[in-house]
C-alpha cells in the first residue's frame, strides 16, 4: 500500500516515472502473474512433479529390492559355505576313522604275527638249548672218560696199576674240586 | 559528447513496461506487455525443461533427468529441513515458487531481456500471497493458537510487554521484506550492470586516453555479471526458504 502510494506520487510527480513504480501496468502485471503462476503451479503439481516422484520412488524401490535380493543371495552363499564346511568336517572325520581302523587292524595283525614268530623262535631256541645241554653233557661225559684214560696212561708210565673203578673215583673227585 | 542514443545509456530504461497487445477486462487494463511476455517465456521454459527431463522417467537417469531430479531433491530437502515432514504438503508450491523466480532472474541476465522480478508489484504480490497463505494455514491448523506466535513461551511475564509488539512488527514486516529483498536485489543489480556497461562505452567514446579507465569499468562489469548470476540464484533460494520458514511457523505455531 505504501509502495502503491509511492508509485502514484512518483507517477504524478515526474515526467519520466521510475518504471517499477508506475501504476498503469500494475493490474496487467498482477493479472498475468496470477494466470501464469497458477498455470505453472498446475502443470508442475498435476503432471511433472507426480511423474518425478513416481520415478524416484520406483528407483528407490528397485534399489531396495535389488539390495534384498543381494542379501538373500549372500545368505544362500553363506549357507552353502556352512554346509560345505560341515560336509568337509564329516568327511575328514570319516577318513580319520578309517585310517584309525586300518591302523588298529594292522597293529593287531602285526602283534599276532610277532607273537607267532616269537613263539616259533622260542620253541627253536628251546630245542637248540636242549641240544646244546645234551651235547655239553655228552662232552662232559667224554671228558671224564678221557681224563680216566689219561690218568690210567700216566700212572701206567709210572709202573703203577690201578683199577678202573679207583681211577674213575679219583677223576670225578678232581673234577668236582675244579 | 558522444552520440550514443539516450536509451542505450539510461539504466532505468530496461525496466520500462511496453504494451505488446492491448487487452481490457471490463475497465481494467490487462494488456499483454513485455513483462507478461518474459514471464510467459519463463513459465514455458520451466515446463519445457521439466517435461523434457522427466518424459522418459528412466530408472537410470539421463543427464537432463538427473539435473531435474537434483532440483527436485534440493527443494524437497529444503522444505523438509525448514518446515518438517508436514511442510511437504506445500512442496509443489515452493517448487513452483523457486523455479518461477529462478528462471525469471536467469532470463533477466540475458542482455535486452526483461527481468520480471525487478518489479515490486510482482515480487510484492508473491510475498503477499505467501504471507496470506501462511496466515490461512496457521489459523486453519492451530485456530487462535496461531497467535501464540506473537508470545513465544518461556520468557518472564514483564518481557512480553516488549516482546509481543516486536514479534507483531516483525511478522507484519515479513511480506514487505520478502517482496522488497528480491525486487531491490534485481533492480539494483541490473542498474549496476547497465551503469558499468554504459560507462565503458561512454569512456571509449570520450577518447583514447580514457581507454585504460574503460578497461577497468569493463572488468568491473564482468565481475558484477558473475555476482549477478550468484544473486539471481541466491535470491530465488532465499525467497523459497523464507517461505518454508514462515510455513513452519504456521504449521508449528505452538512449538515456539
Amino acid at each position: 500500500m505504501i509502495l502503491a502510494f509511492l508509485a502514484e506520487t512518483a507517477g504524478h510527480g515526474a515526467e519520466a516515472a521510475f518504471p517499477p513504480f508506475e501504476t498503469w501496468h500494475m493490474p496487467s502485471q498482477l493479472f498475468w502473474l496470477a494466470v501464469l503462476f497458477t498455470a505453472l503451479y498446475l502443470a508442475l503439481s498435476r503432471f511433472i512433479l507426480p511423474k518425478m516422484s513416481d520415478t524416484i520412488e520406483k528407483r528407490a524401490n528397485r534399489v531396495a529390492s535389488d539390495l534384498d535380493e543381494a542379501a538373500r543371495l549372500n545368505n544362500q552363499a553363506v549357507e552353502a559355505q556352512k554346509s560345505l564346511e560341515l560336509r568337509l568336517a564329516q568327511a575328514r572325520g570319516k577318513a580319520r576313522d578309517t585310517a584309525e581302523k586300518a591302523r588298529e587292524k594292522t597293529e593287531a595283525e602285526l602283534a599276532t604275527e610277532t607273537a607267532r614268530v616269537d613263539a616259533d623262535l622260542a620253541k627253536k631256541l628251546e630245542a637248540a638249548d636242549a641240544r646244546i645241554s645234551k651235547l655239553r653233557a655228552d662232552a662232559m661225559a667224554n671228558v671224564e672218560q678221557i681224563a680216566v684214560d689219561t690218568a690210567d696212561a700216566m700212572i701206567a708210565r709210572f709202573g703203577v696199576k690201578a683199577s678202573p673203578a679207583d681211577l674213575k673215583k679219583a677223576v670225578s673227585a678232581a673234577l668236582e674240586q675244579a | 559528447m558522444n552520440q550514443m542514443p539516450a536509451i542505450a545509456l539510461d539504466p532505468i530504461h530496461q525496466f520500462e513496461v511496453t504494451k505488446w497487445l492491448d487487452l481490457r477486462l471490463g475497465n481494467i487494463d490487462i494488456s499483454f506487455t513485455n513483462a507478461s511476455g518474459f514471464m510467459l517465456l519463463g513459465v514455458v521454459l520451466v515446463i519445457g525443461f521439466f517435461s523434457m527431463a522427466t518424459r522418459k522417467g528412466e530408472l537410470v537417469p539421463s543427464r537432463l533427468q538427473s539435473v531435474a531430479e537434483m532440483g527436485y531433491g534440493f527443494i524437497a530437502d529444503m522444505v523438509r529441513g525448514a518446515a518438517g515432514e508436514e511442510g511437504l504438503k506445500f512442496f509443489p508450491f515452493v517448487f513452483t515458487l523457486f523455479f518461477f523466480i529462478f528462471f525469471a532472474n536467469m532470463i533477466g541476465m540475458v542482455p535486452y531481456a526483461f527481468t520480471t522480478t525487478s518489479h515490486i508489484i510482482v515480487t510484492g504480490a508473491l510475498a503477499m500471497f505467501v504471507i496470506l497463505m501462511v496466515i490461512v494455514v496457521g489459523l486453519m491448523k492451530n485456530g487462535l493458537g496461531f497467535f501464540k506466535l506473537f508470545a513465544p513461551s518461556g520468557a518472564p511475564l514483564p518481557i512480553y510487554i516488549i516482546l509481543t509488539p516486536i514479534e507483531i512488527i516483525s511478522f507484519l514486516a515479513r511480506p514487505l521484506t520478502l517482496g522488497l529483498r528480491l525486487f531491490a536485489n534485481m533492480l539494483a543489480g541490473h542498474i549496476m550492470l547497465k551503469l558499468f556497461a554504459g560507462f565503458t562505452v561512454m569512456l571509449i567514446g570520450a577518447g583514447a586516453i580514457y581507454v585504460p579507465v574503460a578497461a577497468l569499468a569493463f572488468a568491473m562489469g564482468v565481475a558484477l555479471n558473475a555476482l549477478e548470476f550468484l544473486v539471481a540464484g541466491l535470491q530465488a533460494y532465499v525467497f523459497a526458504i523464507l517461505t518454508c520458514v514462515y510455513l513452519n511457523d504456521a504449521l508449528h505455531a505452538d512449538a515456539h
